[in-house]
């Protein structure tokens, strides 16, 4: 036997007493009398923190029409308010030596800055102003909405990939909102108007509808002291409206596209199934999709890349995506990008070839182990970094689960046994419930 | 016949108000040196190696010999294929990653005290002893096929292409490091060998390790890792003249938004006034939502939804390049702006308030740098590389700290250069057509 393979047997018995000690303790929550959550995860290897508000707000909250409102409305946040004028907020977080900026997903939007330690109390005083006295123009108005269309050039008019993968959505959701692209579709984005940003606003940004979620050097006393100060005072919003979206029907169509553009270079196969999400408390089948996509499609190892680039020669690329941090139904998805000569259709036909025996074949043991050995030596490497762990308790606490939920997801996710991914796959993985798209080169000479 | 560890006595107390970074320099066994911040608050260590020369080393008529042989490193190893390192890997948890840039191949690698001496043999071998199978060449050639037909038709990449040829003619900086469509089908793995020999060698060689190790285990686990390396590798090309000219030059392609690269000669890292210039930059177009540039051309007007510009130091060369991308039918607007802005700084410079406000960013942005043992791994290989000295980490705020506006306008009066500004521009702009200036 290979003296290094036995060497690394016996380390592997060894590893598997790794536990997520030390992480969870360096997390403290708690909720201000108005509803606001807040989230402490401590770090005190360097002087410097992460500040972040959260809104339970995204793009799927959008009312009909306005899509990429909830991301134009983010942009809003950096012009004036009562006390700041239009770049103001940047302009001192910069001169305090912070950097900050904002993001917006389906689910939620989120505002963040990173600076010294003892710059805390600032930032907090800057957010909370923001969150409920902006004083926007008309001139903002004109001139935001073209920056948000650039940016919509820059990231999707731009890249056929996008326009693709925005074409898939669109026909994977019936009924979701999910269906329609964050940033928005661009008829609507031009349409965007004052009234439209402001209404997001009023019905959103409230201290009931947020979480603060302070990460880095900090004391989660202190912590508390300032957001009773600062956001503590800020009323609850008592018209918050329920989160209830329009939820998907049976999906009992499989369905198929094919997307054309001259700027294509590289064709592939890209399928999506609706997949459900992480729910609070039961967080198991969102566990068993995680180690699904790892096992199929998480790199070198994996069933599609052994079956598509090593035992066959029909792919250069195959992967596997599954994200169940989601408030609502979510997607599993697969890529099979041929090599040069290997048709499309045939691509796909190896796919499913392979899916299919993956079914009828089971989890290698081996390599659940090996990957559940890689998720728990995350937990150690995520230590140093503890703004991702932030951003973690943001997602979930955005999409409906608890501080307990993320807490306990390791340890969901370690319980998850081969017969439960099976079980799983078999579930997710039907074709009346997914996508399959084409990106393909369009080989017309254009003048 | 082992040698005495030569540590270095003097710690450095980094950043008044940052974290207390120790950098130790520490001299292996073997002799060989490497720099180290030893914390032991995490079970894990982080280590940055780095070989200089990178893509600008391949020979002749092989553009991409050096990249493919990097990406082939971790295709398999010593006695395991690539299949078999992959999983062993992945037992161990540990992850390694490999990069070839145009001054460097790097390889950042991660791995958990437990098993710190399983994840090193593993990394040794893929250093000393990659296998570069027939079977892998052909799976990573096919990889780097596709990507390279894919930059041919993406606009940022057409327009880096582009500005590198016009930048740096036939020197290696001129051309993209992955090599052509042409020259990687070629490639033979007698070149990939080659290749191999004439990036890894112990005279171009930078390590850094931080993490939860002691000083005495690093020494041992550097010199586990590296001893047997060849003394010397392939000569590294001469510096590249910088040919750009001003005006503006368009690549018709059909996509609504027009991406452009722009750029002028720069300043070398190591030029006196390099601190000047950076604080200028952070003011005309550094990336942050203040910069001139930022709030003429985005804020102001919308045209765009980001420009920066950014001071291009590299081994062989410097320039100062920036980029902005708007629609078909804005980009000469934009570029119009940042034409004017370019010429307003070089003419009337910039104001006090305006240093202050950008000096103030740059010294409280620096410590945010250091947030975690990956980053810090690389930061240190940069200083190494950059010949900075350890208490640098200590001295660059109060560096940035002593550059005055008579400085920075006196930089911005020699180095601006608007009419030596060169547009690269691909799209379909209307309004804008070839033109020298």
């Amino acid at each position: 036997m290979n003296r290094l393979l036995s060497c690394i047997a016996g380390l592997v018995l060894a590893a598997s007493t790794l536990s997520a000690e030390g992480i969870n303790d360096a997390v403290t929550s708690f909720e201000l009398d108005n509803g606001m959550q807040v989230v402490v995860v401590e770090d005190h290897r360097a002087p410097v923190l992460q500040h972040m508000v959260w809104y339970k707000a995204g793009s799927a909250d959008e009312p009909k029409g306005s899509s990429g409102v909830a991301h134009f409305l983010e942009h809003l946040l950096f012009k004036a308010t009562d006390k700041m004028e239009a770049g103001e907020f940047s302009a001192t977080v910069a001169a305090n030596g912070g950097q900050d900026n904002a993001f917006t997903s389906y689910d939620y939007t989120a505002y963040f800055q990173r600076v010294a330690a003892d710059r805390l109390e600032l930032m907090m005083q800057m957010e909370s102003d923001r969150m409920v006295n902006i004083r926007l123009t008309e001139d903002n108005i004109a001139t935001e909405r073209d920056v948000i269309l650039e940016e919509r050039n820059m990231r999707v008019e731009n890249n056929p990939r996008s326009l693709f993968s925005e074409q898939m959505g669109a026909v994977q959701y019936f009924n979701h909102r999910y269906g329609v692209p964050i940033i928005g579709w661009k008829h609507e984005m031009e349409e965007l108007g004052l009234e439209d940003a402001l209404a997001f606003y009023r019905t959103y940004y409230a201290p009931n509808n947020a979480i603060l979620i302070v990460s880095g050097d900090v004391d989660p006393a202190e912590v508390r002291r300032l957001a009773e100060q600062y956001y503590g005072v800020i009323p609850a919003n008592p018209d918050l409206p329920e989160r209830i979206r329009t939820q998907e029907p049976p999906q009992t169509a499989a369905r198929r596209i094919t997307f054309k553009d001259t700027r294509v270079a590289q064709p592939y196969v890209s399928r999506s199934y609706l997949a459900p999400e992480r729910d609070s408390g039961a967080q198991e089948k969102a566990a068993a999709l995680v180690l699904l996509a790892e096992i199929l499609g998480g790199g070198t190892t994996s069933y599609l890349t052994e079956r598509l680039q090593f035992d066959s020669d029909i792919a250069v690329y195959s992967a596997a995506f599954y994200s169940g941090t989601s408030l609502d139904d979510t997607t599993f998805d697969l890529i099979v990008v041929p090599k040069d000569g290997v048709t499309l259709e045939d691509a796909e036909q190896a796919m499913d070839q392979a899916l299919a025996d993956f079914i009828r074949d089971g989890v290698d043991p081996e390599q659940l182990d090996r990957i559940k050995m890689q998720m728990r030596a995350a937990q150690i490497y995520a230590r140093d970094n503890v703004d991702s762990i932030a951003n973690r308790y943001g997602r979930a606490l955005t999409t409906g689960l608890t501080v307990e939920d993320e807490q306990a997801w390791p340890d969901v996710l370690q319980a998850v046994t081969g017969d439960e991914i099976v079980a799983v796959a078999r579930e997710v993985l039907r074709p009346e419930a997914s996508v399959t798209g084409w990106l393909m080169r369009d080989e017309r000479v254009t003048q | 016949m082992s040698r005495i560890f030569g540590f270095i006595l003097a710690l450095i107390l980094a950043l008044p108000a940052a974290a207390a970074v120790q950098v130790e320099e520490v001299t292996s066994p073997s002799g060989i040196d490497f720099w180290l911040v030893e914390d032991h608050s995490i079970p894990f260590v982080a280590m940055d190696l780095r070989f200089r020369g990178g893509t600008s080393l391949d020979a002749p008529g092989k553009r991409g010999s050096v990249y493919l042989m990097t990406a082939l490193l971790e295709e398999g190893a010593g006695d395991l294929d690539a299949r078999a390192h992959a999983r062993a890997l992945e037992s161990l948890a540990a992850s390694f990653s490999y990069d070839a840039s145009d001054d460097a191949v790097s390889i950042s690698a991660r791995f958990l005290t437990e098993n710190k001496d399983a994840a090193l043999a593993l990394l040794r071998d893929t250093i000393h002893a990659p296998r570069f199978d027939q079977d892998a060449i052909e799976r990573v050639r096919a990889q780097i096929l596709s990507s390279l037909r894919s930059d041919a038709k993406d606009p940022d990449s057409i327009a880096r292409t582009t500005f590198s040829r016009l930048a740096f003619g036939d020197h290696p900086y001129g051309s993209d490091g992955e090599g052509t469509v042409d020259t990687v089908s070629a490639l033979t793995r007698e070149d990939i060998v080659q290749a191999h020999a004439d990036v890894f060698a112990k005279d171009r060689l930078y390590v850094s390790l931080v993490g939860d190790i002691t000083p005495e285990d690093a020494g041992i686990l550097v010199d586990r890792l590296l001893e047997g390396l060849p003394a010397e590798g392939r000569a590294l090309p001469g510096p590249a003249e910088v040919t750009l000219t001003g005006g503006t030059t368009v690549v018709d392609f059909d996509t609504p938004q027009s991406v452009a690269i722009f750029g002028q000669t720069g300043i070398d890292r190591d030029d006196p006034d390099f601190f000047a210039a950076y604080v200028l930059n952070q003011v005309l177009g550094g990336g942050s939502f203040e910069s001139r540039l930022m709030d003429e051309v985005r804020e102001k007007r919308g045209l765009t939804y980001g420009i920066y510009s950014y001071l291009a130091s590299r081994d062989l060369a410097a320039v100062y390049l920036g980029s902005v991308a708007s629609a078909n039918d804005r980009i000469a607007q934009a570029i119009e702006v940042i034409r004017t802005e370019w010429a307003r700084a070089a003419s009337e410079g910039v104001t006090a308030e305006e240093v202050e406000a950008a000096k103030t960013y740059l010294t409280g942005a620096y410590p945010l740098r250091f947030d975690g043992n990956g980053p810090i791994a690389r930061i240190l290989t940069d200083m190494q590389m950059e010949g900075l000295p350890r208490d640098y980490i200590a001295t660059r705020n109060d560096k940035m700290r002593a550059v005055t506006v008579e400085d920075v306008n006196r930089v911005a009066a020699e180095l601006l250069d608007p009419e030596g500004l060169r547009f690269v521009v691909v799209g379909a702009p209307e309004g804008l057509g070839d033109s020298t200036n």
